[in-house]
């Protein structure tokens, strides 16, 4: 069966918001179990993607495919199945701040328990097992009970990764998730992910901010700028030149991408020697 | 010929209606002061102050004896009580409305960019408002003399009153909060597949508790307040016994009944400011 295996196709995925456009023309196939980075200056549409591919926003034009169905075509019960498929890790600000963690990572059950379920939960917790073992696999099992924004930005971080681990989605979707973290803690959180993503087969899509972390930690990276792919390719393919036409008028990242040539000091220092950063 | 064009725009010109809407500002007053009978002589008048002197030579001292104090446990008990109970049947009144009131839950916003039949939920939505609107434009004590014809004298129409009353007031204010709530949480519930119920337990309701309680709180203090005065229309309490005292002109009864007054009141704000500041952490 011809294209059985892509999770995603987009064809020509345009996005507006009252007539300023976020994304121009996007097309893209994900396999199944990738695992892919998208980099790009801020505002070139990354977010936007992401929450058009985790089904929250509706393309202005174009056509998405979720598992080979047309998501446009989908009934509202189909729609919120097909969400239920998939598990987003947001910025920040993506966990109820008054609710305990134990509630926050049982959140994830929502989309499969009746309302009479959901209610009891909130004054016994349900399936707390799974609640504390998500917990464990994210490193922070004692912060069950304590209230989430007691918590500071990379535990929060952990818990909505457990969340989504007590979700158990097909797909993984994390959009900027460690750019609120200190570096060390980023590539650590990011490590996770991948790791957690790969024992269990699910396809992953980052949104990253920084560069060094995708290049070294992903298959396969896609480039975004002005709303429109500028490369999709396998990190080594990469070149300096690319990088710098992605940031061009960025001050910022173009700061970041030069402090990962060799030579200079700056926290890429633990990155590895980039092919074609030479001096 | 036009101005050369500067490195900054020009300013825009001066509105011209600035002194047109303080003309009419005046006039409103002005006209104000005269159909509102202001006088300020009539307060000095020989007449109303020999009926002021006679209402406070009859106050005091204020009748403390153990009699009437026993007595007024019962009105005291009632005013409560009608606070009480009015509050909780504006809670149950104004609680689904308000949610059904909540734009950002009923019709509008992320968890309705893809559904089709949004506009389903704007008739309920619409209806909602317009409710609590009529609600709370009545004031209670119109719609105690509304409840008394209905129900007969007594607490019961006081209840009645203060809960459609206030349940309008807790309504929309529910609403406003609820349309407040940070949308983030609530957007990473929505694509996780959770349905409107489950955005608005996991979600929209655990982030505004403290405020929905809080604003409730400061209603009730307003119902003892409310309770109290509409004795007047005959809905029981202590405002029954205020209104009793004056047509006998029992002066001193209405002065012990006021400081009553004055002491509950002040006991109620005490109480819901304490929970109210501990809920505010």
């Amino acid at each position: 069966m011809p294209g059985a295996s892509w999770v995603y196709e987009l064809a020509e995925v345009r996005k507006a918001f009252d007539g300023v456009v976020a994304l121009d023309g996007v097309s893209l196939a994900i396999e199944r179990g990738e695992h892919v980075a998208f980099i790009g200056p801020s505002g070139a549409g990354k977010t936007t993607l992401f929450r058009i591919l985790n089904l929250t926003l509706a393309p202005t034009s174009g056509t998405l495919r979720f598992d080979g169905a047309d998501v446009a075509a989908l009934t509202p019960g189909e729609l919120r199945r097909a969400r239920r498929r998939i598990g987003s890790i947001y910025q920040q600000h993506n966990l109820v701040g008054r609710l305990r963690v134990v509630h926050n990572v049982l959140a994830g059950n929502l989309g499969r328990w009746s309302l009479a379920t959901a209610l009891a939960s909130l004054v016994r917790p349900r399936e707390l097992e799974t609640a504390a073992r998500a917990l464990a696999q994210v490193g922070i099992p004692d912060k069950l009970y304590a209230r989430t924004d007691e918590l500071s930005g990379g535990q929060q971080q952990r818990v909505a990764i457990a969340r989504v681990l007590v979700q158990d989605p097909d797909v993984v979707l994390a959009d900027e998730p460690v750019s609120s973290v200190d570096p060390a803690l980023a590539a650590a959180l990011v490590a996770l992910l991948r790791d957690l993503a790969r024992a269990t087969g699910k396809t992953l899509l980052v949104n990253l901010h920084s560069v060094d972390l995708a290049l070294t930690g992903f298959p396969r990276v896609v480039g975004i700028r002005q709303g429109r792919i500028l490369f999709d390719l396998a990190p080594d393919k990469v070149t300096p030149e690319l990088l710098e036409l992605l940031y061009a008028g960025s001050a910022p990242e173009a700061q970041d991408v030069a402090a990962l040539r060799p030579g200079a000091v700056a926290f890429g220092k633990a990155c590895r020697p980039l092919p074609g950063f030479t001096r | 010929m036009a101005r050369p064009a500067g490195p900054f725009p020009a300013s825009p010109a001066r509105p011209r209606v600035a002194p047109l809407l303080l003309a009419a500002l005046a006039g409103t007053f002005a006209l104000a002061l005269w159909t509102a009978e202001v006088d300020p002589r009539r307060l000095v008048d020989p007449r109303a102050l020999s009926h002021a002197g006679r209402f406070v030579a009859g106050a005091w001292p204020p009748r403390l004896d153990p009699e009437f104090l026993r007595f007024l446990a019962r009105p005291v008990a009632e005013t409560v009580q009608i606070s009480v109970m009015g509050t909780v049947i504006a809670v149950i009144i104004g609680f689904p409305l308000g949610l059904l009131a909540t734009a950002s839950l009923a019709w509008r916003g992320i968890l309705h960019e893809r559904t089709l039949g949004r506009w389903v939920g704007f008739v309920p939505y619409a209806l909602a408002r317009a409710l609590l609107s009529l609600f709370r434009s009545i004031p209670e004590y119109v719609w105690a003399l509304v409840f008394v014809r209905a129900v007969g004298l007594g607490p019961f129409a006081g209840v009645l009153a203060l809960g459609v009353a206030y349940g309008g007031m807790l309504g929309k204010v529910y609403s406003e909060i609820l349309e407040a709530v940070d949308p983030r949480p609530l957007e990473a519930l929505h694509a996780a597949g959770a349905r409107r119920w489950g955005v608005a337990l996991y979600g929209l309701l655990p982030e505004a508790l403290p405020h929905l309680v809080s604003y409730t709180l400061y209603r009730w203090e307003c119902a003892i307040r409310a309770s109290a005065i509409m004795g007047f229309v005959g809905a029981g309490g202590l405002g029954q016994q205020v209104e009793l005292a004056m047509r006998m002109f029992q002066f001193d009864e209405v002065l012990t009944l006021l400081g009553v007054l004055l002491v509950l009141v002040g006991a109620v704000d005490l109480v819901s400011g304490r929970i109210r500041a501990r809920l505010a952490t």
